[in-house]
């Protein structure tokens, strides 16, 4: 009978689907988009799984830094700069090569393609949902998009592009001294503007409404029960949730998750044990549409990269995470896994191309 | 609580007290996040780090003269730290880089 009534007032508690965040731009995201919370149906009553549902809820607006706030000018500059070849010093290679909306931000490649079509060592990561991101890069080595909008441009490897020269280049174009007079009145065409309009931009590019997300705000019917049972696994027998955590499915952390290959990742500019091989937890929004997988393609599907944790890792070495133990996960429960993965892509979304200024 | 405990517990409050004495702090981490985000300290106090998640952290400084890295330590553990001479520290844990902690050791 008590837990009964436990599980009555859980259910009570839950029900309200609202999620309090720091500051707010409003309009772009979110006013109207969550349905009706509903209590679930008899089939949902795990005490577990109403639990860690109350840990998915979509925030309802994108955060911005008090210093670089959101305005439809400065994203509109961020987009233009972004999709605008001439940033580089070959004239053919823009951020949008690489994180290309086609590919849900990324580049399908299993490693990037820099400056004179040579390979980089790591793939191109999404820029989907990096408002909510902490450090940046799969070594974290820029602690602010503003920070990390110039560093691909002036890689000698990525976009090889001097930032003296890129500034030289946009400022001798009418078109943007309109559009930064706009976006930051007052203020020079420099590299701090620049990185500052990119991640406007970048901060708006979030991933859609996914059917997992009306499941979570009440929709018993919108995600199958071998997702559900999926979801169970998730945060139970597979612990993904201890690093893929939250609506956005990271914990903006560092593990070594066993991945084959000799890059020490983060622990190149940290070194501590816990950091040699280990690289940052990437979003699982849309993983679907994004692969290969890891920071080196070296995972080809959603289903190797099951198999790759199922097995406790790739490789075993000193620095492995201690999260990552062998599974013993069984067909069916790879399958539901899978199935729970699916759920989290949201359908296609129209991108809007800027008209690249003369 | 019996009145006896109570006077036990406010007898250690006490000792704690005592000027010049050594004292032990306690910093949580829980959901990812230390229980506070700066701590001032006396040289040769120390700081109990306790991982009250459910995941691995890795409390460490790379602050020059107050160096420390106390590993990876799992749910549950706890590590002291000693704080020897007067400095400020950033504390964080590499796992989670979103945890920062400012140690300020000062007289």
């Amino acid at each position: 009978m008590s837990t009964w009534i436990l599980l009555l007032a859980i259910l009570a508690t839950f029900s309200g689907g609202t999620v309090r965040t720091g500051h707010i731009e409003a309009g772009q995201f979110g006013a109207g988009q969550f349905g009706e919370s509903r209590r679930p149906g008899p089939a949902a009553l795990s005490p577990g799984r109403i639990l860690w549902k109350k840990d998915y809820v979509r925030p309802q607006s994108i955060p911005f830094p008090a210093d670089n706030r959101f305005s439809p000018e400065r994203a509109l500059l961020g987009r233009t700069l972004f999709f605008d070849p001439r940033l580089s010093a070959s004239k053919i290679l823009s951020c949008a090569r690489c994180h290309n909306p086609g590919f849900s931000w990324g580049d399908g490649l299993p490693l990037a393609i820099g400056d004179e079509m040579k390979e980089l060592p790591r793939r191109t990561p999404t820029i989907l949902n990096l408002a909510w991101a902490d450090l940046l890069f799969w070594d974290g080595r820029a602690e602010s998009l503003e920070e990390q909008a110039l560093l691909p441009i002036e890689s000698r490897t990525e976009m090889n592009q001097p930032v003296a020269s890129m500034i030289r280049t946009v400022s001798e174009l009418a078109g943007y001294r309109r559009l930064f007079e706009q976006a930051y009145p007052g203020e020079e065409i420099s590299p701090k503007t620049v990185g500052r309009a990119i991640a406007v931009f970048e901060r708006t590019v979030v991933s859609g409404r996914a059917s997992f997300d009306e499941w979570i705000a009440g929709n018993e019917s919108a995600i199958d029960e071998s997702a559900k049972r999926g979801f169970d696994l998730f945060n139970a027998k597979a612990a993904c949730r201890k690093c893929h955590a939250g609506w956005n499915f990271t914990d903006d952390g560092f593990h070594d998750t066993g991945v084959r290959g000799m890059d020490k990742g983060r622990g190149q500019l940290l070194p501590l044990e816990a950091m040699q091989h280990a690289f940052k937890t990437p979003t699982l929004r849309n993983a679907d549409q994004r692969g290969p997988y890891m920071h080196n393609g070296s995972e080809r599907s959603l289903q190797d990269v099951l198999e790759l944790y199922d097995e406790g890792g790739r490789e075993k070495r000193p620095s492995l995470a201690p999260e990552i133990v062998p599974l013993h996960l069984t067909a069916r429960e790879k399958a539901d896994l899978l199935a729970f993965l699916k759920t989290l892509t949201s359908p296609g979304q129209a991108t809007e191309f800027p008209l690249l200024p003369h | 609580m019996t009145r006896r405990t109570f006077a036990r517990i406010a007898c250690a409050g006490l000792m704690f007290a005592i000027p010049g004495k050594p004292a032990e702090h306690q910093i949580i981490q829980k959901d990812r996040a230390f229980s506070q985000t700066a701590i001032t300290i006396k040289p040769g106090d120390s700081i109990v780090f306790k991982n009250a998640d459910d995941v691995t952290h890795n409390v460490f400084s790379v602050t020059p003269g107050m160096e420390f890295d106390i590993r990876r330590q799992a749910p549950g553990g706890s590590s002291s730290v000693p704080f020897g001479h007067e400095g400020v520290a950033e504390v964080r844990c590499s796992i989670h880089p979103r945890m920062k902690l400012l140690v300020t050791v000062k007289k």
